[in-house]
C-alpha cells in the first residue's frame, strides 16, 4: 500500500490575489523545502482565521514561551517545543520530539527535579503567580503613549529628565511587546504540569470505567469559583439589578448598547445606580475577548458591548419570570463530591482507591490555574495589550503615517517600530513623516491579500502521515491523536452529511444551523438556532443562552466551550474538524451530544 | 414436607431456594422480598420434575442412562434419540396429584390476580450453577401468553422436555455433566402486557465497566430481544450521574406480540411509524437504571436482568435477575492487575505519563 500523505507544503497552490502574502510574516515562519519531510497540522483551535500581520505576534511569542517551558525549563523527556509555520495566513505547527532514548533518559531526572519542585509547592507558587500576573496587567495598563506637542512637556526640563518624549515612542511600544512576551511565559509556566495532572486522572478514569464520559470526569474535578464564569455571572447580576430597580423595560432584544446606556442615564437614581454597578462589573470582568485573545479584532466586551447587551434581555426576562440565575455553587459542590465518591466506591480495590485519591487530589490542586489562567492571560491582559497597540496606531494615524488607528494591525510589530522611528525623527527634525507614502500602500495591499486568503480552505494537515503521534504536549493541548489523523485522512470517504467530533455536552436536538466564520458575525444568531463555528470561545457564553446546540471545528471536551455548554445543559459537539465547511446556514441538522455526531438532514 | 412440595408460590421462596425452584424462581422470590415489582407467580419445583420425569424410560432403558450413553459428536444420533426422549417426557402419563397441584397453583394465581383466565408465562428455571446451561434454558424454554390450567400443565411439560433438546444434551455430554443429577424447575408467572421489553446488565457487557447500566430494549415482548429476532435499541447509562452516555436507536423491524386469539404469541413486523422510535423514554430508562441498581445492591454483585414496561400503566416490571457471569469469570481468572497503584507522591503519576525511559531509582 502506498504511504499515505497529506498535501506537501511545497505543493500547495498559490491563492489568486494573495501574491506576496509572505511579507506579512517573519522569515522564520515560512515553510522550508525540507519541511516537506515532516508532519504539520493546522492549529485551527487558536488560529481559526487568517492572521493579520501584527497578529503574527500571537503565534511567534506563545511558541517562544511554551517551547522554552517544555524544552528547557521543565525538560519533557520525549519532546522539545513546538515549531510553527505560516502558510497562506494560517498557522501550522509540529512538535519536535526527542527520539533518542539515551537523551530521554538524560532529560528525565531534570524534568522530575524541576517539575517536582513546582508540584510540591504548587499552592504557594500559584499564589505568587497570580500576584505576578496581576502586576503584569497593571504594568500593561500603565504604559503611556507619549503625547508629542509643539514643545515637549515642561516637566521634562524642570525635572531635568534629560530624555525627550519622542524617545518613549519606541521604548513604550517595545515595553508592550516585552510585557506580552512575559505574560506568555507566565501563561505557559504551569501549563503542561497542570494539564499533565488532568490527563493522568482522565486516563485512570477511562481505564477503570471504560464507558465514563469525559464530562463526568470533568465534573469530579471542576471547581466552583471558576474565573471564566465570572463575566457571565456579572451579566446575570446586572440583569437581576435591572429588574430590582424597575429598569427591565429598557432591555429589549435588538436594542443598541449606546441607546440603552443613554436611556438608563435618563432614569434618575435607579438608572445611575445600575450604571455604577455596570462600571464596577466592567473592570475587569468585561475584559473578556469575544475570541480567545489571538486576534486584535476579537474585541472584548468592554470594547464592544454588543455581546453582553445581546445576552441581557434574555437574562432580564428570566429574572422577571422568577428564575434564580445565580449558580448554585453549594449544590454543585455537593454533587461533585457525590459523583467522585460513588466512582471511588466502584473501584476494585483499596489500592486503586488510594491511587484515585492521589490523582483526583492533584487535579483539584491544579484546577484553579487551569480554569483561571485564560481569563488573566488571553482575556484580561491581552485585551489591555491590544488596546495599547491600538493607541499607538491612533498616534500613527494622528501623525498621518496611517490612514486609521486599526491599520497598525496590518504591520508586523518590527515594522511598527520602524514607523514609530519615522515619527520620532520627524518630530525631532521638524520635518514630515515619510510613512504615509510608504505604509499606506502596504496596508491597502495587505487588506486585499487578507480578503483573498480568507477564501482558502486550509488542509487539516500537511506532509507525511506520522507512524505514531504520541507527543504528550500535542495530545494534551490540541487533543490530536492517531485517531484524529485517521479521521482527517478518511474524511473524503465518510458520509457527506455526517460530521463527527467529541461529545462535549449531552443531549440530542434538531434545528436550523447558523454557520459563523468568525466572532464578528455573532450578532446574526437567532433564538433557537444551532451555532456552527470554527471555535467556540468561552466569552460566547451568554449567546449560548439563545442557541439550541453548539458545534465547532476545534476544541476538546475539556475546553471552556464544552464547560459552558454543559453549564447551559445544551448539546455540543466539538472538534469536528470540518463542520463549518460541511454545514450551511439554514441546513436542518441534528446534534447528538451523547455520541458526538452531527447529521445534516437533507 | 415442603422440600417435596410440587408447587411453591414465589412469595414463599428466596435466594437459597435455587435447588428447589431453580435460579429464575428463587430470583423472583428474592426480588419480591427486596421490594422490586415482579409479576406474581409460582414455581413447579424440582421435586415435581423428579417425580414426573425421574422414572421415565425409553425402550425399557432409563432415560438418564440412555442420554448419558450418547456421543456428542454424533449429531444425527443425538437428534434422533433426544426427539424420542422429549416425546416421552411431554406425553408419558403424569401422576394425577402432580397435574392437579399445577392446575391448582394456576387457579390460585387467577384468584390472586382477579382474572379467571389469567395469561401466564411458563419458563424453565434451571438449578445449575453453569451459566451457559442457564442461558440455554432461557433461550429455549419460554412459553408466553398461556391461558387455562391444561395449557399451563402442557407448557410445563414442554419445559421439562426441552431439557432434552439436542443442544442441551450435546452441551451436557461435552461437559461431562451427569444425567443423574439433572434437575429443573419451571416458573409460571403472570404475563406482563409488555409494550417494550429487554435485557439490562449492571455492568457493561462490552467493557466490563461497573459504573454503567447497559440496556437493550425493543417493542413488544422480551422474547424478540432475547431470541435475537430484532436489533434492539441500546443505551449505556452512568449509574452515578444517570447520564445516557451512549444511545443507539436501532431500526426495529420485528416484534413478538400476544396472539389476537388471546393465547400464544405471534411474531410480526413492527409498524412503520414505531420502527425508528426509541422503544423506551428517558424517564423509563431512568427508572430501569434505578431498579437495576437496587437489585444489584440487594445481591451485592452485578446482575443480568430481564424487564418489561407494561402497556397498560407504563410501569417497569422485572421478570428475572441473575448474577452476571461473563465478566465475573474473567475477573476471577485475571491475576487482578489494578488500574493504578498509589505512588510515593501524587505527582509521580504525572512523571509516568510524560514517559521517556524511567531512570533507576535514585538512592
Amino acid at each position: 500500500m502506498a504511504e499515505r500523505s497529506f498535501p506537501l507544503p511545497s505543493r500547495i497552490e498559490p491563492v489568486p490575489g494573495a501574491e506576496g502574502w509572505e511579507q506579512m510574516y517573519p522569515y522564520f515562519s515560512r515553510f522550508q523545502p525540507e519541511d516537506d519531510q515532516r508532519f504539520w497540522f493546522y492549529n485551527s483551535m487558536h488560529f481559526p482565521e487568517v492572521v493579520p500581520a501584527f497578529d503574527g505576534i500571537t503565534s511567534e511569542i506563545p511558541y517562544t514561551a511554551i517551547g522554552a517551558n517544555t524544552a528547557r525549563l521543565f525538560p519533557l523527556p520525549t519532546s522539545m517545543g513546538i515549531e510553527y509555520r505560516i502558510l497562506h495566513g494560517r498557522v501550522y505547527i509540529t512538535a519536535n520530539p526527542v527520539l533518542d532514548e539515551a537523551e530521554q533518559g538524560r532529560r528525565l531526572p531534570h524534568f522530575q527535579e524541576r517539575a517536582g519542585h513546582y508540584y510540591a509547592n504548587w499552592d504557594r507558587l500559584y499564589g505568587e503567580w497570580q500576584q505576578r500576573i496581576e502586576a503584569l496587567i497593571a504594568d500593561i495598563e500603565a504604559v503611556e503613549v507619549p503625547q508629542l506637542g509643539e514643545l515637549d512637556d515642561l516637566a521634562v526640563v524642570m525635572e531635568a529628565r534629560g530624555v525627550a518624549s519622542n524617545h518613549f515612542l519606541r521604548e513604550n511600544f517595545h515595553r508592550c511587546i516585552d510585557l506580552y512576551s512575559r505574560m506568555w511565559h507566565h501563561h505557559t509556566e504551569f501549563l503542561m504540569l497542570g494539564y499533565g495532572a488532568y490527563v493522568v486522572f482522565f486516563e485512570f478514569c477511562r481505564n477503570a470505567f471504560p464507558e465514563i464520559g469525559d464530562q463526568t470526569v470533568a465534573r469530579m474535578v471542576a471547581g466552583m469559583d471558576v474565573t471564566m464564569y465570572r463575566p457571565d455571572d456579572e451579566l446575570k447580576k446586572l440583569a437581576a439589578l435591572a429588574v430590582e430597580l424597575d429598569l427591565a423595560d429598557l432591555f429589549v432584544e435588538g436594542a443598541e448598547p449606546p441607546k440603552v446606556l443613554a436611556a438608563l442615564a435618563e432614569r434618575g437614581d435607579p438608572g445611575a445606580r445600575w450604571l455604577a454597578a455596570f462600571e464596577r462589573s466592567k473592570d475587569p470582568w468585561f475584559h473578556v475577548s469575544t475570541g480567545d485573545g489571538f486576534y486584535h479584532h476579537h474585541l472584548s466586551w468592554a470594547d464592544d458591548l454588543t455581546v453582553p447587551f445581546a445576552a441581557l434581555p434574555r437574562y432580564v426576562e428570566q429574572v422577571r419570570a422568577g428564575a434564580d440565575l445565580t449558580r448554585p455553587t453549594e449544590r454543585l459542590a455537593e454533587e461533585r463530591e457525590r459523583i467522585a465518591g460513588e466512582y471511588r466506591a466502584l473501584l476494585g480495590s483499596d489500592e486503586e482507591r488510594a491511587a484515585f485519591d492521589q490523582m483526583l487530589g492533584l487535579c483539584r490542586m491544579v484546577f484553579p490555574y487551569i480554569e483561571s489562567h485564560k481569563f488573566y492571560c488571553e482575556h484580561w491582559f491581552t485585551t489591555r495589550f491590544f488596546q495599547k497597540i491600538r493607541a499607538f496606531g491612533r498616534l500613527l494615524a494622528d501623525r498621518g503615517v496611517l490612514a486609521e488607528a486599526d491599520d497598525v494591525f496590518h504591520l508586523r510589530h518590527v515594522e511598527v517600530e520602524d514607523a514609530l522611528a519615522d515619527v520620532q525623527l520627524a518630530w525631532a527634525s521638524g520635518g514630515t513623516e515619510l510613512g504615509a507614502r510608504h505604509w499606506q500602500p502596504v496596508v491597502a495591499e495587505r487588506k486585499r491579500i487578507l480578503a483573498a486568503l480568507a477564501g482558502w480552505s486550509p488542509p487539516p494537515a500537511l506532509g507525511p502521515v506520522p507512524e505514531a503521534l504520541n507527543d504528550p504536549a500535542v495530545k494534551m493541548l490540541w487533543g490530536i491523536t492517531d485517531e484524529t489523523i485517521q479521521t482527517w485522512l478518511g474524511d473524503e470517504e465518510l458520509d457527506e452529511d455526517v460530521v463527527r467530533g467529541y461529545a462535549a455536552s449531552p443531549g440530542v436536538v434538531e434545528g436550523v444551523a447558523r454557520v459563523l466564520s468568525g466572532v464578528n458575525e455573532i450578532g446574526r444568531i437567532r433564538e433557537g438556532e444551532i451555532l456552527v463555528c470554527p471555535v467556540t470561545a468561552p466569552s460566547w457564553g451568554p449567546v449560548f443562552g439563545k442557541i439550541a446546540a453548539a458545534v465547532s471545528d476545534i476544541g476538546g471536551t475539556m475546553s471552556h466551550a464544552a464547560i459552558v455548554a454543559r453549564e447551559y445543559g445544551m448539546p455540543a459537539v466539538v472538534g469536528t474538524g470540518r463542520a463549518t465547511s460541511r454545514i450551511r446556514t439554514g441546513d436542518r441538522v441534528r446534534v447528538d451530544g451523547d455520541r458526538g455526531v452531527v447529521t445534516v438532514l437533507r | 414436607m415442603t422440600t417435596t412440595a410440587p408447587v411453591l408460590h414465589v412469595r414463599d421462596v428466596g435466594r437459597d431456594d435455587v435447588p428447589r425452584v431453580g435460579g429464575k424462581g428463587a430470583s423472583l422470590g428474592e426480588l419480591l422480598r427486596a421490594g422490586i415489582r415482579v409479576p406474581t407467580g409460582f414455581a413447579v419445583t424440582t421435586a415435581a420434575f423428579a417425580r414426573a420425569v425421574g422414572h421415565l424410560a425409553l425402550d425399557g432403558e432409563p432415560v438418564a442412562a440412555r442420554v448419558a450413553a450418547l456421543d456428542p459428536a454424533d449429531a444425527e444420533g443425538v437428534a434422533a434419540a433426544t426427539a424420542r426422549v422429549r416425546d416421552v417426557v411431554a406425553s408419558a402419563p403424569l401422576p394425577a396429584d402432580l397435574a392437579d397441584a399445577i392446575a391448582a397453583g394456576y387457579a390460585a394465581l387467577c384468584d390472586e390476580c382477579g382474572h379467571p383466565d389469567l395469561p401466564v408465562a411458563v419458563r424453565s428455571s434451571a438449578t445449575g450453577e453453569d451459566s451457559a446451561e442457564d442461558s440455554f434454558a432461557g433461550l429455549q424454554d419460554t412459553y408466553l401468553w398461556v391461558r387455562g390450567g391444561d395449557a399451563v400443565v402442557a407448557s410445563v411439560r414442554r419445559c421439562w422436555a426441552s431439557l432434552y433438546s439436542a443442544e442441551s444434551v450435546t452441551y451436557r455430554r461435552r461437559r461431562g455433566i451427569p444425567e443423574t443429577d439433572l434437575r429443573m424447575a419451571v416458573v409460571v408467572q403472570r404475563m406482563v402486557d409488555a409494550r417494550s421489553s429487554g435485557v439490562m446488565f449492571t455492568r457493561s457487557p462490552v467493557s466490563g465497566d461497573r459504573s454503567v447500566v447497559a440496556i437493550d430494549a425493543s417493542w413488544g415482548l422480551g422474547s424478540a430481544v432475547v431470541g435475537g429476532d430484532v436489533t434492539p435499541d441500546s443505551f449505556v447509562v452512568s449509574k452515578v450521574t444517570g447520564e445516557i452516555t451512549r444511545r443507539t436507536v436501532a431500526t426495529k423491524t420485528r416484534w413478538h406480540r400476544p396472539d389476537p386469539s388471546g393465547s400464544g404469541v405471534v411474531e410480526a413486523d413492527v409498524p412503520e411509524e414505531l420502527r425508528d422510535r426509541p422503544s423506551v423514554s428517558d424517564a423509563e430508562i431512568a427508572e430501569l437504571v434505578a431498579t437495576a441498581r437496587r437489585v444489584e445492591e440487594h445481591y451485592g454483585c452485578p446482575q443480568d436482568v430481564e424487564w418489561a414496561v407494561a402497556e397498560s400503566d407504563g410501569a417497569v416490571h422485572l421478570l428475572q435477575s441473575r448474577p452476571e457471569t461473563t465478566w465475573a469469570e474473567r475477573d476471577a481468572q485475571r491475576t487482578a492487575a489494578p488500574v493504578a497503584v498509589p505512588s510515593e507522591r501524587a505527582f509521580d503519576h504525572v512523571f509516568a505519563l510524560f514517559g521517556g525511559k524511567q531512570p533507576p531509582a535514585r538512592g
